[in-house]
């Protein structure tokens, strides 16, 4: 008897308190597995957002820092140019990274920050009870959109990993998904090869992973999975925008 | 004869129902008898053909499987 799927010591045994289904744990667990492969447990620091991941400190199994909101770029810029053979992550969700922390994300891929950024895409902001996000996509009903969003008042949704992917600065860019066990093996690959990228010092890496919110959405998690898979993914097509290792070897 | 084995810590299991969505073999099921103390009904095993392919661990959000494989 072999035991071929565990938890990660990268995880702690802290129970989550996230919403039954809410993608947030999967993504945890792929980082801290990511880290335990490279062997860079004790050499990562976490930079956490303000948001439903607002306590990833808790369950990471290595340092981490509360941001400001919208500011784990910036922060994360600060202690990779301190520590610079230390692991740097942020993990942030929309709410953070596309409305209130556009500027730093924005900079922070500019510059080329040798650090990677986590990009949680739910649609929706999460912990403050399901306003509409920069990312809600056009129709999507929200607290603050009770009709559906309507493009001609509030606006288009933002595309984070197309936009980012016009700058220099970025050496990686993939946006993933994790409605399915296939895709969560997907997003586990673009996470470890951003991490690598990170490592080998080449620039600002940047996963994008379109995710679930069951509780604000109104629907099962297993309905938000199918959701995810019948109308973010067409918003937001998965794939890779940057990739210079890509493009040395051609 | 089963190839696989799944253990699930039922005190952290939410009762999602994402790892019942995802196994092909429909080898798992969420409880009708238990209730954990957070109130939810956890993911149990109802049958013996478990091939320990991992898709419930993969998908489970609270890290709350373990997959064995049978020799």
């Amino acid at each position: 008897m072999a035991v071929v799927f565990e938890k990660t010591k990268a995880l702690t045994d802290v129970k989550l308190h996230y919403c039954p289904g809410c993608a947030h744990g999967i993504v945890h667990r792929l980082v801290a597995e990511c880290l335990e492969e490279m062997d860079e447990v004790k050499n990562a620091i976490a930079c956490v957002p303000v948001g439903c991941a607002v306590f990833a400190n808790n369950y990471f199994n290595f340092d981490a820092i509360q941001c400001a909101h919208g500011r784990a770029p910036a922060t994360a810029t600060g202690i990779k140019r301190v520590h610079p053979d230390k692991m740097v992550l942020t993990y942030q969700g929309d709410g953070d990274l596309a409305s209130i922390g556009t500027c730093e994300i924005v900079h922070a891929a500019a510059r080329g920050e040798k650090v990677t950024t986590i990009f949680i895409n739910n649609g929706i902001y999460g912990m403050t009870g399901g306003q509409m996000a920069p990312t809600t996509l056009p129709g999507m009903k929200a607290t603050t959109a009770k009709a559906g969003r309507d493009p001609k008042i509030n606006g288009n949704p933002l595309r984070v990993s197309e936009m980012l992917a016009t700058l220099t600065g970025p050496a990686y860019i993939e946006r993933v998904s994790v409605s399915t066990p296939a895709q969560v093996t997907q997003a586990k690959k673009a996470i470890k090869k951003a991490l690598e990228i990170q490592k080998q010092g080449l620039g600002f890496t940047f996963v994008e992973v379109v995710s679930t919110c069951p509780t604000n959405w109104g629907l099962t998690p297993v309905k938000a999975m199918e959701f995810v898979r019948d109308k973010m993914i067409p918003y937001y097509p998965l794939g890779v925008f940057k990739d210079i290792t890509a493009e040395e070897g051609k | 004869m089963a190839k696989g084995k799944v253990t699930i810590n039922e005190v952290i299991c939410k009762g999602c129902g994402l790892c019942v969505s995802v196994c092909p073999k429909k080898v798992l099921d969420l409880s009708t008898t238990k209730i954990n103390a957070a109130g939810y009904n956890p993911a149990e095993m109802v049958s013996d053909d478990c091939i320990a392919c991992t898709s419930c661990a993969k998908m489970c959000p609270d890290c709350a499987i373990t997959v064995e494989k049978l020799d």
